[in-house]
């Protein structure tokens, strides 16, 4: 909120010595942000001054409407000046920088040359004098309320130090001077006279009946002031000090009563709302809509009115949603004589939900959805009954009310309570002091605290706690570290993802994090399918591009290293972990138990079971060479096997057996597509991507991909490990002949099986696939070893054959000879 | 044989080993010095033939001039081995300076890596790590954080909303859901960490990103103040920024808490806002079956890419979320 000092100062004297700066701090210090400290008017200064137009010679000759303009500074003589604007005539009074005046953005006004004529000044527009926005004309004045050649740096009150200050949803009194007024003064140790002392015993001639004012349901508001008037001057204008004090705060003058009520807002923090009376069938009533109908709010906006939708409405149609916006049908226009005002204490949760339905957040929503002080509805309207009868001719009728305010219980509480939630002690008279700071009524002896009628947030002893520490201040708060009842280490999955993350890191994949947005596109142009191409949408994405949840880590990788490639990339490698998301089911409508009471266990349960599982993966790309290009000579391209190799040194570095098949699976290529299974489960794939992919994302061809389910690994077992042996090793190498369709690895699971107990290891050393007739060559080392002996010859020859016998039974596997 | 002939064969073996220009030649010399014919094997050979009395004292003389010239070899051959050495292989110098065949330089993002630095920091002062699922429910991400439906702070966080919206289903805005998991499931005392990514529906630009990385912070205990989160908050700072960075609270607002704090850091001499705090609000606790007369609790949140962003000036998010290899390979792996 942008809050003026100036108008901070009527109700809190605040000495000189003070600096914006300091009360900045005090504000920081209470919890409320200070975001920007406005000093209006620090890069202006004068002459600047008041001035009447008196003639106005049109010059056409250039491309755009030129006036030279003859003013009245009160010099005695006409001063002339260019001018680009054209919303004034001769007679209205603008604002006038006379020679060596500097406006905001370091710019000297001299007496200068143009269009063929002298300028001797300038008249400015609201943005030029640095106090607004408007720059669609000059700043035009109402016609008596300033005098020619008066300085208008002071007539505009433009010195003055504007805070923006963010006000937290708890805080909904702070959106008015009062109450932020209260809180510079609470911080700085000063004075505040609350506005609304001087309202109270206000009284008002009834002269008539009036409107009246109803309320259907009394858990929708609780109370309702109306007050009629009538006799109102439509011309009359707002006092120039108003409108400034509106514009400072953010907000564009209207007409006198729309800015009466804004100010009034602004000052106490009600929002209030003027209907033309003489529009109003019968009676006020706030009431649900009822019906769903078409509802035309004073924006011009036709709307759909819901049938929940708080309105306010007389005998026949609603004329405003509640708290949000009043109808365009009511609204006061430049025939209005005859005026109802109307401040209500709305339910808050009402006025949110009105507000969220139509999209609006208009300054009256934002206040009523924080809660605003009920005792306000009365004074507010007074107040603006007060400043009508001032600068109007409008009179008094009646005064209606319905309903009546309702105040937030007085609450009981333990001192020492505070004390123990902040951590520093805290005595009880202490506590009452700055709680009556802040506006509770406290009874010391029973502790009874009666919160002020704006604060609907002091509740629970923690809200009274927060209360203190602020007043007291957080650093007053000392810093001790809490007892550490345990020892703690990462379970053995967080263990594993860091391992595997550090294992490919220094094996040169660099990890990449990418949103875990896609689209259908993606997805099918991944080729992906059935469950594994289902996946959840985002109601709200932020953009329509990319709507869905990725079913898979591996097309994001693509696109990371596609626009690497782009930006010059050639050779590399990188991985991501992270969730996939894939729509198993239907989401369940949602459950939501009660709070502040723990929801049964079977409520609880069904809570968890209505998110749906998100499996976490681990999966890599590898693009181009394997290694940088040097002097040694070329390096090879990654290919196939080296993303198996990956995958398998994760599964291997969680100490895991598995096995390898082949696959045929999105997005790999169909025949260079491993899957590694582990308990006759397919935990990752690995192998070259699918040729299509590859050219459609420019990527190089033969580029290879992994991915691993972390999700789906089982733990490790404890390891038992087999003792060493000792005595010495009996090597035997075969070459076996085999139809090329049969896997390397069942014709080393043969041998494994037929070489028996004594068998220590078998490798693959080589693959020939020259021989023709579909025909490969694979030849294995066989590692024997006893445990208690050196092995005979006789004996490994047996064991070799008898390996060999089983790969011949299991794999039709013929021993090549020589 | 003369005792005095024996010292002369011992002389001359030196001086021939010493003259010796390379191996080729102590080998001739050595010959001739040590040899089958060489005066000290013929001596010796001739022992067999003396008389007994003789035998004895001329066999020691021997012996030791044996070993005197031996060793002489030895050193001699050892002289001209190094020597050759230092030329030979001096011939196979190469260039060490040259590039050598390496791996591509790996490393981790610098969001896992801080993530990393986090949980270690907070393993050792004995929180552990607790997840949570990203897609997560309205109760547990809002409600049951005191957020009921049309509370005014549920619109402080721009939310994604997963279809069909009755569901209730969002993406996590925080990673607060996982302390109402954990409060569901465990005991007090409760001192857990809970880092993760998050999401707001924010426009990408150069401080926001609508998917980012939180790391939480809860403890539940008996007799917990403000003054421990004060403390922890402290500690974790100086962790993260160095022993030099103060800390400051900052009244605030969260539903969630009560009291409410802003954290800031001074750091590189100016105040700079990093993250959120404040007591569990009692609420919350008693949603989650927590005795509040007993129990009391704080909590914190920061974002890890504010974290990083600051600690290591950089002044886009754009190289964070990207994943351009030549900003994520800085960092290394952190080490």
């Amino acid at each position: 909120m942008l809050t003026p000092l100036s108008w901070i100062k009527e109700f809190v004297d605040i000495p000189a010595s003070i600096t914006a700066q300091e009360i900045s701090d005090a504000l920081i210090r209470v919890g409320f942000e200070v975001e920007e400290i406005i000093e209006q008017g620090a890069d202006l200064t004068g002459p600047l001054v008041f001035a009447k137009v008196l003639s106005i010679e049109e010059i056409t000759e250039f491309k755009k409407p030129i006036r030279y303009v003859g003013i009245d500074c009160g010099e005695g003589t006409t001063r002339y000046v260019i001018c680009g604007a054209t919303n004034f005539v001769v007679g209205d009074m603008v604002v006038a920088a006379l020679p060596g005046a500097v406006l905001p953005g370091d710019f000297t006004i001299t007496a200068r040359e143009t269009y063929g004529k002298t300028s001797n000044g300038m008249i400015c527009s609201v943005r030029e004098l640095g106090i607004g926005d408007d720059h669609a004309g000059i700043m035009v004045l109402h016609g008596g309320e300033v005098e020619i050649g008066a300085n208008a740096i002071e007539g505009l009150q433009i010195n003055d130090v504007i805070f923006d200050v963010s006000i937290n949803p708890d805080r909904g009194y702070a959106l008015s001077i009062r109450g932020m007024a209260r809180e510079v003064a609470g911080s700085l140790g000063l004075t505040f006279r609350d506005p609304v002392e001087a309202l109270r015993n206000l009284e008002f001639t009834e002269t008539g009946k009036g409107v009246s004012a109803k309320i259907a349901d009394p858990s929708t508001a609780s109370v309702f002031y109306l007050r009629t008037l009538t006799n109102f001057d439509p011309k009359a204008t707002t006092p120039l000090w108003m409108r400034r004090r509106i514009e400072k705060m953010g907000m564009r003058s209207i007409s006198l009563v729309v800015d009466v009520t804004n100010y009034v807002m602004l000052e106490l923090g009600q929002p209030l709302h003027a209907f033309d009376a003489s529009k109003i069938k019968g009676g006020l009533i706030v009431k649900r809509a009822g019906s769903a109908q078409a509802f035309t709010t004073l924006d011009g906006q036709v709307r759909q009115l819901d049938t929940d939708d708080l309105m306010v409405c007389d005998d026949e149609k609603p004329l405003a949603l509640a708290g949000t916006m009043g109808g365009a049908f009511s609204e006061i226009s430049e025939a209005t004589t005859e005026i109802a005002l109307e401040a209500v204490r709305f339910d808050p949760t009402l006025i949110a939900k009105n507000s969220r339905r139509h999209k609006i957040s208009s300054e009256a929503s934002r206040r009523f959805e924080r809660s605003v002080d009920p005792s306000l509805a009365e004074f507010a309207t007074a107040r603006c009954v007060q400043l009508l009868s001032a600068h109007s001719s409008a009179t008094h009728v009646a005064t209606v009310v319905a309903g009546e305010p309702r105040y937030a219980p007085v609450v009981t509480i333990d001192p020492a309570k505070i004390s123990a939630i902040l951590g520093i002690e805290i005595p009880p008279k202490k506590i009452a002091e700055v709680l009556r700071v802040i506006g509770c009524d406290v009874d010391e002896k029973e502790f009874a605290v009666d919160p002020p009628s704006w604060r609907f947030d002091l509740v629970t002893v923690s809200d009274f706690a927060e209360e203190v520490a602020r007043m007291i201040g957080y650093d007053s708060i000392p810093s001790i570290l809490p007892p550490r009842p345990f020892h703690a280490t990462l379970t053995n999955n967080q263990k594993r993802r860091r391992a595997i993350a550090s294992m490919l890191a220094s094996r040169g994949l660099a990890e990449v994090q990418t949103f875990p947005f896609t689209n259908q596109a993606t997805i099918d142009s991944m080729g992906f399918i059935g469950e594994r191409a289902a996946t959840y949408r985002i109601a709200n994405p932020m953009s329509e591009e990319f709507p869905l949840m990725r079913v898979h880590l591996v097309p994001g990788l693509i696109e990371v290293a596609q626009r690497n490639i782009n930006r010059g990339a050639k050779n590399f490698a990188i991985f991501e972990m992270g969730s996939i998301f894939r729509s198993s089911k239907k989401l369940p409508t949602a459950i939501s138990p009660e709070l502040s009471v723990r929801p049964e266990q079977k409520l609880i349960e069904e809570i968890f079971a209505s998110v749906p599982p998100q499996g976490y993966h681990v999966a890599g790309v590898l693009v181009g060479k394997i290694e940088n290009e040097n002097w040694q000579g070329k390096a090879r391209d990654y290919n196939w096997s080296d993303a198996i190799a990956f995958a398998e040194d994760i599964l291997d570095l969680c100490n895991l057996k598995w096995t390898v098949a082949r696959s045929d699976f999105a997005p790999w290529h169909p025949g260079r597509c491993a899957e590694l299974i582990i308990d006759g489960k397919a935990v990752a794939h690995a192998g070259e991507l699918h040729p299509r992919i590859l050219e459609a994302y420019g990527l190089p061809a033969r580029s290879v991909a992994f991915a691993v389910g972390l999700s789906v690994l089982p733990h490790s077992q404890l390891v038992r490990p087999t003792q060493v042996g000792t005595m010495p090793a009996a090597l035997q190498d075969v070459a076996l002949i085999v139809d090329s369709t049969v896997s390397a690895q069942s014709v080393e699971a043969a041998l494994r099986e037929g070489a028996g107990a004594l068998l220590e290891s078998i490798t693959c050393f080589d693959r020939y696939d020259k021989i023709g007739e579909g025909k490969v060559s694979l030849a294995f080392t066989l590692t024997f070893r006893a445990p208690d002996r050196t092995l005979t010859g006789d004996e490994v020859s047996a064991m070799r054959e008898a390996a060999t016998a089983v790969a011949t039974a299991k794999c039709g596997a013929v021993v090549r000879t020589a | 044989m003369r005792v005095e002939e024996i010292s002369v064969w011992i002389s001359d073996a030196r001086t021939a080993f010493d003259g010796a220009i390379d191996l080729d030649a102590l080998k001739i010399v050595r010959l001739a010095h040590t040899g089958d014919k060489s005066p000290i094997s013929l001596a010796s050979r001739a022992l067999g033939g003396m008389a007994p009395e003789d035998k004895a004292s001329f066999g020691k003389l021997i012996g030791d001039a044996k070993a005197a010239i031996a060793s002489a070899l030895a050193g001699a051959t050892a002289a001209l081995e190094a020597e050759r050495d230092r030329k030979v292989l001096l011939e196979e110098v190469v260039d060490v300076t040259l590039p050598v065949q390496r791996a591509h330089r790996g490393g981790l993002h610098p969001i896992s890596i801080i993530r990393n630095e986090v949980t270690d920091f907070f393993i050792e002062q004995g929180f552990s790590v607790e997840e949570g699922p990203e897609l997560e429910s309205g109760w547990l991400n809002f409600d049951a954080l005191n957020m009921p439906a049309d509370h005014p702070a549920r619109t402080m966080q721009d939310t994604f909303f997963i279809e069909p919206v009755e569901s209730g289903m969002v993406l996590r805005t925080h990673t607060s859901p996982v302390q109402i998991r954990t409060m569901l499931t465990q005991t007090p005392p409760i001192y857990i960490i809970c880092p993760g990514r998050t999401f707001r529906a924010d426009e990408l630009d150069a401080t926001h990103s609508p998917v980012f990385h939180q790391v939480e912070g809860l403890v539940v205990d008996k007799g917990i103040t403000m003054a421990h989160l004060k403390g922890t908050l402290d500690n974790f700072a100086r962790h993260m920024f160095g022993p030099g960075v103060t800390t400051r609270l900052r009244p605030s607002f969260f539903p969630f808490t009560e009291p409410s704090a802003e954290v800031d850091i001074f750091f590189n001499n100016r105040w700079i806002e990093w993250g959120g705090c404040g007591m569990v609000n009692p609420m919350v606790l008693a949603t989650c079956g927590i005795d509040t007369d007993l129990y009391s609790g704080f909590a914190f949140g920061m974002g890890l890419e504010r974290t990083l962003m600051v600690r290591h000036g950089i002044t886009d998010m754009h190289d964070i979320v990207e994943g351009d290899l030549r900003f994520t390979r800085q960092f290394g792996v952190g080490l």
